[in-house]
């Protein structure tokens, strides 16, 4: 199977820019590319999610044209998610033969389904019951069940997204032995993954894709990982990186966070904050960086650790415990998380603040609206009126208000979650120019971004997370692409 | 071209702007309902059939404001009806069978009211239940509690005239042979304070910013817990008033009945525009929306149509008012 200059626009975005990959029979094949690079949406096109825009797909020596998720399937390309669909209600036989039912007249003939899932299990050597409940699997066994639902649509090419994501050591042995035996079976298989280390046992060729480009193909056994890395950053970054650190000298440390855990997600984590300073998290998807904001501010529970607020040792049990120490969270999900959308620019700028702007028991609506309009004002949020429905904004103005809702309470820690995500270019600059006054004029901010570029150009210091752990911390005198991408890959 | 230019007339108004469109169109559908009926028949032109209406609007209407906090968080409170029977039980017992004054039975009974109230804000807003589910449980508590209470007694609060009678003249008071249905004044007087709570307290704003996005109103450090409660306090309380009106009323409270009557408040709510998706709802819409209920009750008789017919219609009203809004959501989406 091949793809030749593959080519996928959205509105605004150029997701994918004559993009070429090739796969053998019999062959395990890495994408990668740093997050956003573009391989889901490369494999979206292969499994006729998205329709492509120009480019071709020859599929066993003739011209593919998959238009929807149904062809593709039929024709033998399957993917096994990251996130696994599956009905926990429902028994893995149940789940692996959903919407093609093995039918006895108008009956579903669950006995046979199960023969059927366990022949499936046999051929892969996985010991699972096709009787038990599919919630009461582990994720990894889930996992299984996948992929044997993946071979039982007769499958050619097998997409895996991540799969080692969730699994313990011992699944993965598992995974990578099901691999070992689909490619003796002549399959060809596409593996994605962050991890270098796997990519290096498991692969035959590695394809790595930036910023929805086409970089290279390698094969495996002939390149280093900081071969593959340089390929994965190497891109030319167009906005100037900070060379030094804005942080005065001697600034205080405003914010000690001390052995914090909660969960599998933040796994003893520890770093400090100065004031004035912007503190980059860095890392892959899943590191657990907006897990460890989210314990830092309560928003979770966390098992342990301390936290120090201007040195002195605070208990952050919910968010109103936070900004009460003049901690704000600007979520990566604004409109989750973030923002009231049906309600006005007005009444989320008070939200956390609405105390300041009463006048007995009642709202003073003027005040209200003249607060609102100030920082409408000072931020420059394009809005008809402080009226306006909050929804109605572009992404950039729904963050400027995020924002004005937190300097409203007057917080001196920020925490910006992904601050630039879903926002376009020129909005961009004026969010990074925002926070480079803020981080002057003596707030201190955490900055958790995907994005390197961004990393790179606001951080006076960068902390990089792994899978839970902090896996490094670099000034941004030494930091480099490659440095943090090290730290980022980096299992221990 | 024509049509949108009229459309836009009627948005552009300035009554429309402030009053909103749909509170409008179902004003129009109240007053289209009252004149529909006074042509058709003469006996709903009769001054008793007002107080007949408001006599059985009283108690659903005051039930309905307390539970619009309730549907504007996203939750719903399904022990109003019962609720309602059960403190009136719980208050005639005290005054028929422990022999108190009316002003302690009274009291007594809001009394209970406010505590079933806190009892549902604790099982949604710090236990976390979902809101059906754990005033489903409340409703049968309280239908069976309130047999228990007065040991399976029906409870009839003092008669006009007797000692204690007094009460009943705070929703009517007769002027010579003229009844007056002052019960109206302390109705607007609740739709005034419960919609300043609403839209000029903190309650009333964190309470729409929880329906409207919970998570992000708790991420912005505000006691979600405490307002969610306060929502279903609210509602506790003006159930509480809906028994006093009930009480004054009508002649008998009997054991195991209300259950019903909650879907009627609810059903006034919703059709008053408020969202069952929560954050968003008005006490006028409500208020509206119950009296086009209640109209469509007393009327429907009049016009030979029986009980069966009122259900039937009324299903269908609440329907097309649900649809309505459905409709409009997805046109903004």
């Amino acid at each position: 199977m091949t793809m030749q200059g593959i080519d996928k626009s959205f509105p605004g975005v150029h997701a994918l820019d004559h993009v070429n990959l090739e796969l053998k029979k019999g062959e395990v094949h890495a994408l990668m590319g740093e997050n956003g690079a573009g391989k889901s949406t490369l494999m979206k096109v292969l499994t006729g999610i998205y329709i492509k825009d120009e480019g071709t797909i020859t599929y066993e020596g003739k011209e593919a044209e998959f238009s929807n998720p149904k062809d593709a399937q039929e024709a033998g390309i399957v993917i096994v998610h990251q996130e696994l669909n599956m009905m926990g209600h429902l028994t893995v036989a149940q789940n692996i033969f959903i919407g093609r039912e093995i039918m006895k007249g108008k009956m579903i003939d669950d006995a046979q389904m199960n023969i059927e899932a366990k022949k499936l299990f046999d051929m892969l050597h996985i010991d699972i019951d096709p009787t038990e409940k599919m919630s009461k699997l582990t994720v990894g066994k889930q996992q299984m069940c996948e992929i044997a639902k993946a071979i039982s649509h007769k499958a050619k090419v097998i997409v895996f997204d991540e799969p080692s994501a969730a699994l313990t050591e011992e699944e993965i042995a598992q995974l990578f032995k099901i691999i070992r035996d689909l490619r003796e079976k002549q399959l060809g298989i596409i593996y994605i993954s962050h991890r270098m280390d796997e990519i290096k046992v498991i692969t035959d060729r590695v394809t790595v894709m930036r910023d929805g480009g086409y970089v290279g193909t390698l094969v495996t056994k002939d390149c280093t990982k900081d071969d593959i890395i340089n390929m994965m950053v190497g891109r030319v970054i167009y906005e100037e990186p900070k060379t030094k650190s804005m942080v005065k000298p001697g600034a205080p440390v405003v914010l000690k966070v001390d052995h914090l855990k909660a969960g599998k997600m933040v796994q003893d984590v520890s770093f400090e904050l100065h004031r004035g300073e912007i503190l980059g998290f860095s890392g892959l998807m899943g590191a657990g960086r907006t897990e460890t904001a989210r314990a830092l501010f309560g928003a979770d529970p966390k098992e342990a650790g301390e936290v120090y607020v201007n040195g002195e040792k605070v208990d952050i049990k919910s968010p109103i415990d936070a900004v009460k120490y003049g901690i704000g969270y600007l979520s990566e999900d604004r409109k989750r998380f973030g923002i009231v959308t049906a309600k006005s620019v007005a009444e989320n700028t008070t939200l956390a603040c609405l105390d300041d702007y009463m006048s007995g028991i009642f709202i003073d609506k003027k005040k209200e609206n003249e607060i609102s309009q100030k920082f409408v004002d000072d931020l420059s949020t394009k809005t008809p009126s402080v009226d306006q429905q909050v929804v109605n904004l572009s992404g950039g103005n729904q963050q400027k208000v995020v924002i004005a809702k937190w300097l409203c309470k007057n917080c001196d820690i920020l925490i910006f979650d992904e601050p630039t995500r879903g926002i376009d270019v020129g909005a961009k600059s004026e969010i990074y120019h925002l926070m480079s006054e803020l981080a002057a004029s003596g707030k201190s901010i955490i900055m958790i971004s995907s994005e390197m570029a961004e990393i790179l150009r606001m951080s006076d210091r960068v902390v990089i997370m792994c899978e839970g752990k902090k896996t490094g911390e670099i000034g941004i005198e030494e930091a480099t692409q490659e440095k943090i991408m090290q730290a980022a890959t980096l299992r221990n | 071209m024509e049509n949108s230019k009229k459309e836009n007339a009627f948005m552009n108004s300035r009554f429309v702007k402030v009053v909103g469109p749909q509170k409008v169109v179902i004003l129009l559908v109240l007053i289209a309902l009252c004149v529909f009926f006074y042509i058709m028949s003469p006996s709903f032109r009769q001054y008793s059939t007002v107080l007949s209406i408001l006599d059985y609007t009283y108690y659903i209407t005051f039930m309905a404001i307390g539970v619009t906090f309730c549907l504007i968080t996203g939750g719903v409170d399904l022990s109003l009806g019962t609720g309602m029977i059960c403190y009136g039980l719980i208050g005639g017992h005290f005054i028929n069978q422990l022999g108190c004054p009316v002003g302690v039975g009274i009291l007594v009974t809001l009394v209970a009211a406010v505590l079933f109230g806190v009892f549902n804000g604790v099982l949604v807003g710090v236990l976390e239940l979902p809101p059906f589910i754990a005033t489903l449980g409340t409703m049968m508590i309280t239908r069976g509690y309130g047999s228990l209470a007065t040991g399976g007694l029906s409870e009839t609060w003092p008669a006009k005239g007797t000692p204690g009678g007094w009460f009943r003249s705070i929703f009517k008071v007769s002027v010579g042979s003229v009844k007056v249905p002052i019960g109206i004044l302390w109705l607007v007087l609740l739709i005034i304070i419960m919609s300043v709570i609403l839209n000029h307290t903190k309650i009333g704003r964190y309470i729409i910013a929880i329906g409207s996005n919970k998570e992000a109103t708790r991420l912005s450090g505000v006691n979600v817990v405490k307002y969610t409660m306060a929502a279903y306090i609210i509602s506790g309380i003006c159930t509480g008033f809906a028994t006093i009106a009930y009480a004054a009323t009508f002649q008998a409270l009997a054991p195991g009945t209300g259950a019903g009557m909650e879907l009627d408040a609810i059903g006034g709510a919703i059709i008053g525009g408020t969202a069952m998706t929560g954050g968003s709802g008005t006490i006028t819409g409500t208020i509206i929306g119950v009296f086009i209920m209640s109209v469509l009750k007393t009327g429907l008789p009049y016009v030979g149509l029986q009980a069966n017919w009122q259900q039937v219609i009324i299903g269908i009203v609440l329907i097309i008012a649900v649809l309505l809004d459905v409709m409009k959501n997805r046109k903004i989406a």
